[in-house]
């Protein structure tokens, strides 16, 4: 089977860096900060692919890098290096190639058309001044939607499927609850009917019962839809949940990966030891 | 080139001004700005309209009126006037309002050149939020004075960012500021300055003209040149080239209505209508915009020239 989204190679830096950044920094050396120079290396050389249908799991502590790899992912900031390949029906005449090396245009379209993010905070994905249904359309917009009956159907069949209630679809998100903005997100992300999902520590910040709402909603889009999804977060709840199979970040670095039950089960590394025994 | 002799006796001026225009050996340059200026506003001025819709950055000089009064579209007048050129200077449609002829009389002044309020006759027409209802031909140029250069200043505030969606070409943001309007109100609620895409690339401020003129941009004979003084910004619509303003396909673009209203001076009913408001009585009157063109047409002027009134077809 061929991946939907491959990456390899993918590193990031910040900071002025310089030519033993990446020999001073890693799981290794236990740091992300080079000691002669001081910059970040948010993370290196991470390879992996995600395949079609599939839900893969990116774990780890705060500054691990796991929050850099999806911002780079959906074009957020430019990497240091990396090679990112998406296999689409129409990559926009990418012709299957590097997808880092495309114009910010050509890129912005590739994302607005095969990818849909949600973010921790609501605030990063949503217009907190613009309805909930405008939030939706933006995105159809920019995807050449120039009909508002079109459109405002089109929201209102996905805000259903997020369970947002209809008569709010005229207004600002700003009004709705933390769990609520989430579910609106989520409709803005799957609007274009996107390849991949990528979910940005979806339910860190929600009380527990909200909590199992979005990641039962996320479940069974999951089962409908059949979209693959690329889930980052630090509760191995969600990821026991959610995935299918899992990436152990630390220090920039991928430690170890496997399938969700067996990282869980019987974790090799040290650090996922730690990790796995630190659940409460 | 004829030293200029301004006329004496203007009490109006700053005594630096009046000593510079009027005094003995006065050697103003002629049409005010000195040659080099004139000459870096010009390739501007070509700049923007090999690049239709774009804002081409220039440096604004400092004009004897204050920004804001229509300093950028003074100093395209003085940049591509010459002695053959006719003049004429509408404010909102009208020739004979304050700025208006201050300015006509200001370019008179220092370049002697002839004015008129016949809008077939100008070569030159520097206007401030109207476009004359009488066709323009090729070669007349159209000259507008803008305050506020950059569309998309409506829904983003950063110079930056509003560059950055210029050159890709995102213009999301600008149509997701439609569809909220209708969303809210059922209709695109933009007056004046309704967002237009030049030439299928650039979305563009037509400058706060109505709707009503519009349509007047497309594909026209002649050319359309913007400048804005004090935000030092210079863009062109070329003759023959595509203006539409955003509408969606279930709500159509549409100019304004006037509800059989008819002018009460010359009783046209296809130009764009003033509303006046009699302080005493409290009567509501309707009179054409656009001066010229009425005073064309009222009893006793002579026939409006053949070919129809704009506006007819639409």
């Amino acid at each position: 089977m061929t991946p939907i989204l491959s990456v390899r190679g993918l590193t990031q830096r910040y900071g002025t860096g310089c030519r033993e950044c990446l020999s001073l920094t890693g799981a290794r050396r236990e740091s992300n900060r080079c000691p002669r120079c001081g910059s970040i290396v948010a993370c290196r050389e991470v390879s992996f692919d995600l395949f079609p249908g599939e839900v893969l799991g990116i774990v780890g502590e705060s500054g691990s890098g796991k929050s850099t790899v999806v911002r780079l992912l959906h074009f957020d900031e430019e990497p240091l290096a990396g090679d990112y390949r998406l296999a689409v029906a129409d990559a926009a005449g990418t012709g299957g190639g590097n997808l880092f090396a495309l114009s910010p245009f050509a890129r912005r379209r590739i994302r607005n058309e095969h990818m849909g993010i949600v973010y921790q905070n609501p605030r990063l994905g949503l217009r907190m001044k613009v309805s909930a249904g405008g939030n939706i359309a933006e995105r159809l917009l920019l995807a050449g939607w120039r009909h508002v009956g079109r459109i405002r159907e089109r929201a209102s069949a996905l805000l259903q499927q997020t369970e947002v209630p209809l008569p709010r679809m005229d207004e600002p998100p700003r009004n709705f609850s933390g769990g609520m903005q989430q579910r609106v997100q989520i409709a803005k992300a799957l609007s274009t009917r996107p390849a991949v999902l990528l979910l940005d520590e979806v339910t860190t910040g929600l009380d527990v019962s909200v909590q199992a709402k979005v990641l039962d909603l996320i479940r069974s889009l999951q089962r409908e839809l059949g979209i693959a999804m690329l889930v980052v977060s630090h509760d191995l709840g969600v990821i026991r949940l959610l995935t299918s199979r899992t990436i152990v970040m630390r220090h920039g670095e991928i430690i170890e990966e496997g399938l969700s039950d067996q990282i869980l089960e019987d974790p090799q590394q040290p650090y996922t030891q730690l990790l796995v025994n630190s659940v409460l | 080139m004829k030293p200029i002799r301004p006329r004496r006796g203007s009490t109006l001026l700053p005594d630096g001004w009046r000593r510079a225009l009027e005094g003995e050996g006065a050697r103003y340059s002629w049409a005010f700005l000195d040659e080099s200026a004139k000459r870096e506003i010009r390739r501007r001025v070509l700049k923007a309209i090999a690049i239709p819709g774009c804002q081409v950055p220039f440096g604004s000089r400092e004009m004897p009126i204050a920004r804001g009064w229509g300093t950028g579209g003074l100093q395209l007048t003085l940049v591509l006037v010459g002695p053959g050129d006719v003049l004429k200077v509408i404010d909102q449609g009208s020739d004979d309002s304050v700025n208006a002829v201050n300015i006509k009389k200001f370019v008179r002044r220092v370049t002697g050149v002839a004015t008129t309020t016949d809008t077939r006759q100008a070569t030159l027409i520097q206007t401030r939020h109207r476009i004359p209802e009488e066709p323009l031909e090729a070669g007349q140029v159209l000259i507008f004075q803008v305050p506020i250069p950059e569309p998309l200043r409506l829904v983003e505030p950063s110079e930056r960012e509003t560059r950055r969606m210029h050159a890709e070409a995102d213009y999301s943001r600008m149509w997701l500021y439609l569809y909220e309007d209708i969303v809210r109100y059922g209709e695109i609620t933009v007056g004046a300055r309704y967002p237009v895409m030049v030439n299928g690339r650039y979305l563009m401020d037509p400058s706060p003209i109505p709707r009503w003129d519009l349509p007047r941009l497309d594909r026209a004979e002649n050319l359309f040149l913007f400048c804005a003084g004090r935000e030092k910004r210079i863009y062109a619509v070329p003759p023959h080239t595509a203006v539409e303003p955003l509408s969606f396909e279930d709500f159509a673009f549409r100019v304004e209505r006037f509800a059989g209203r008819r002018c009460r001076r010359c009783g046209s009913e296809a130009s764009f209508l003033d509303e006046m408001i009699d302080d005493a009585t409290g009567l509501r009157r309707w009179v054409c915009s656009d001066t010229s063109f009425c005073e064309k047409r009222r009893p006793g002027a002579p026939p409006p020239p053949a070919g129809g009134t704009p506006g007819d077809a639409r």
